[in-house]
């Protein structure tokens, strides 16, 4: 593997990476932020990880070489972070999520509890400390008043730019019933995120689950596909138009033949759902942006990941990534198209993650 | 822009009620009778038309669309000069509950259509339909059937119980191997066991036909991953109504993660790609639209060539793609000629 660091040869501009994974400890990092009867809870019933199985912690793709702490998973040291990432690319911004399996709970009153928890925790531990990293703010979108409560405790915390949830949901994201997470958030100007990952109970396909994690990591790309068929034909970009859907880790060469299929449907079936009131592509450049890992092309023919750029039809949607610390390229001068022309290198480098979340004071510092 | 040879791979035919009941032993016609079918729900995403249907696709024999030879003829195959048809009966006989009337239904089916469209239309040629969620009752219609050679494929539906590269299908596709036929996954099925997506049932019919390519891509992740081509190399198949657009990303996706995650599936000795490559054919309708035509013709390209695109039109449902209006395209001659009969010609040994 090449040396993990900004490659020499990009422009000096803001470099924001919309793609960062952070992890407790361990469970016990969370409890001094829990309430006593969570604890107690949490004691008593033996729980001892909420760890996702989604990136099996020893798979070649869970972690880049060097990654892991002494003392917990991949992501869950501050200063790793700082010396592994931060330092070496030059970050100006690197946006964290936290992907811990509060959305597998059952209990909407334990599963509240933990994303405040979490919130609190990433906030004291992370974010505070540390003013490169913006941070996402977890909530238990089982019970939709209580995240948008959620919402309104933290929203306004300048550290925190997006609310995330998983891909993998109970119910598809355009159902009325997230909604209040919508406005809660569109009120504080925070971004959605969408990550891939989710315990929801749902098998990953529409023809149940695969056999092999090779086919479950590849099958998420899917599960962002009806993410986005949901959320434009159950009309919400049309009722939160300053709401910025992000998906994250979602791949992206997927998204112009998605595209092309979801106009030609509207085009016949548009009385249906007559709220979508434009084509859904183009509802989908104007509110969508995705993260740039994993880039799903041929690394040995720049041309073809140029084309589906291009069929993108914007070089407002995508935005820089690492996905630290998951392996998604072995040569940093990889995480970026070759062939931009300055204007969008510049624009997928940082300008869009800029226009995108709440880092307005970002933008005039430099 | 006419075409010598063109072959329609995709043709509805309809069944109307009580067309089974002369293919049906007593005991499943009593069965029948009584109890019917369960488990397909079909209400839940009305369609955007009564029966799915084109408008002007009513027969004026009263039958419903697709149910009439001779209107099939006069409003399908002879004005677009159709050489071949691939009949794919959408009936809900191949994912009943029960699987013993499951395929006791599927036996009648293909027996009827024996009777009553091979037999009678030269033109036609049609899939075989199998009880597939018990793989061994399947593989024993296949073998039954295949013997008739207006039979040019299997016919799966692509929303099954399982992805299609389990070991529990495997009786299928080896049963498709040894009679020589591809096996043809068409848009369509489920019995409510598996929700649309990963995040469970969405609201709208619109999403549930754009949803269908997502099944589509998980099939192929699916019978590519699990090494079914190792194992039957001369197997050979067939997405219908599925778009093809998607393809190369899913291609690109596969290698890349199968790249890092290698030692997880030692039984491949190829990049994913390579199998779908030389394994996959794909028809064309409802063919992806984008805004600018030629768009396509990267999608061909990255996909490695025309010789694996195959026209299909959809009669006679409302999404029919029309052979004249469809794939806006300057193909260069030879591979129209592919796309619009040759490649079909070739897979299913038609001349």
């Amino acid at each position: 593997m090449a040396e993990y660091a900004r490659p020499a040869d990009w422009p000096d501009v803001p470099l924001v990476d919309t793609d960062v994974h952070i992890t407790p400890r361990s469970l016990a990092a969370l409890t001094p932020y829990l309430p006593a009867r969570w604890r107690d809870y949490v004691r008593e019933s033996g729980v001892a990880s909420l760890e996702s199985d989604l990136y099996p912690p020893r798979s070649p793709l869970s972690a880049i070489p060097g990654a892991r702490p002494a003392d917990g998973p991949p992501a869950s040291d501050p200063e790793l972070l700082r010396t592994q990432l931060l330092d070496p690319w030059r970050l100006d911004v690197a946006v964290t999520h936290c992907i811990y399996g509060i959305d597998g709970i059952h209990n909407p009153d334990w599963a509240d509890a933990m994303a405040r928890a979490l919130n609190d925790w990433q906030h004291a531990e992370w974010l505070a400390g540390e003013p490169r990293l913006r941070g996402s703010v977890v909530v238990a979108a089982q019970d939709p008043a209580r995240a948008a409560a959620e919402i309104d405790r933290v929203g306004d915390r300048p550290e925190f730019v997006q609310v995330l949830l998983p891909v993998r949901m109970r119910a598809p994201l355009g159902t009325r019933a997230f909604w209040p997470i919508y406005a809660a958030a569109e009120r504080h100007r925070l971004a959605l995120a969408v990550y891939a990952g989710g315990a929801s109970g749902n098998p990953i396909t529409p023809v149940g689950s695969p056999s092999y994690y090779l086919e479950e990591y590849v099958g998420l790309s899917q599960a962002f596909q009806a993410q986005v068929v949901s959320l434009v034909c159950e009309g919400v970009p049309v009722r939160f138009p300053a709401l910025t859907v992000v998906l994250v880790e979602s791949g992206f060469t997927w998204l112009p033949p998605l595209m092309w299929r979801l106009d030609k449907n509207w085009k016949g079936l548009r009385r249906e759902v007559p709220w979508v009131d434009r084509l859904p592509s183009e509802m989908i450049r104007t509110s969508f942006r995705l993260t740039a890992q994993p880039i799903d092309a041929p690394d040995d023919d720049p041309a073809r990941l140029l084309e589906v750029l291009d069929r993108l039809g914007s070089d407002r949607m995508l935005m820089f990534a690492t996905d630290y610390p998951h392996h998604q390229f072995d040569d940093p001068a990889h995480a970026a198209p070759a062939g931009l022309s300055a204007a969008a290198m510049a624009r997928f480098l940082g300008g869009n993650a800029l226009a995108t979340y709440r880092l307005e004071a970002m933008s005039g510092a430099r | 822009m006419p075409v010598d040879q063109l072959v329609d791979c995709d043709i509805h035919n309809e069944l109307t009620p009580g067309a089974l009941h002369p293919y049906l032993p007593p005991r499943w016609r009593a069965y029948h009778e009584t109890y019917g079918g369960r488990g397909d729900g079909g209400a839940g995403y009305p369609k955007g038309a009564p029966r799915a249907a084109r408008a002007d696709a009513w027969p004026p024999s009263g039958l419903p669309p697709g149910a009439d030879l001779e209107f099939l003829r006069e409003q399908h195959l002879d004005p677009y000069g159709v050489r071949y048809g691939v009949l794919n009966c959408l009936t809900t006989a191949c994912r009943e509950q029960n699987p013993g009337y499951a395929a006791a239904l599927c036996r009648a089916v293909n027996e009827w259509q024996v009777a009553e469209w091979l037999e009678k239309e030269p033109r036609l040629r049609a899939g075989i339909v199998v009880p597939y969620e018990d793989a061994a009752l399947a593989a024993a219609e296949i073998d039954r059937a295949a013997a008739h050679p207006g039979f040019v494929q299997v016919l799966l539906l692509v929303r099954t119980d399982e992805p299609l590269g389990r070991r529990r299908y495997r009786p299928i596709f080896e049963a498709a191997v040894r009679n020589g036929l591809p096996v043809g996954i068409h848009f369509g099925g489920g019995r409510g066991r598996n929700p649309l997506t990963a995040s469970g049932w969405p609201s709208f019919y619109v999403e549930d036909h754009t949803a269908m390519a997502q099944a589509f891509q998980a099939q192929v992740v699916s019978l590519v991953v699990e090494g079914v081509f190792e194992e039957l190399p001369e197997l050979r198949v067939v997405l219908i109504e599925g778009g093809f657009g998607w393809l190369p990303s899913l291609m690109w996706r596969m290698d890349k993660h199968w790249k890092r995650l290698a030692d997880e599936v030692p039984h491949l000795t190829r990049p994913p790609s390579a199998y779908v490559r030389e394994h996959f054919w794909v028809t064309t309708q409802p063919v992806e639209e984008p805004p600018d035509p030629r768009h396509l013709l990267a999608v061909f390209d990255n996909m490695g060539g025309t010789d694996r695109i195959m026209f299909s039109t959809d009669y006679p449902h409302w999404d029919f793609d029309d052979p004249r209006r469809a794939l806006r395209l300057k193909l260069p001659p030879e591979a129209r000629a592919q796309i619009f009969g040759g490649n079909a010609m070739a897979l299913y040994g038609l001349s």
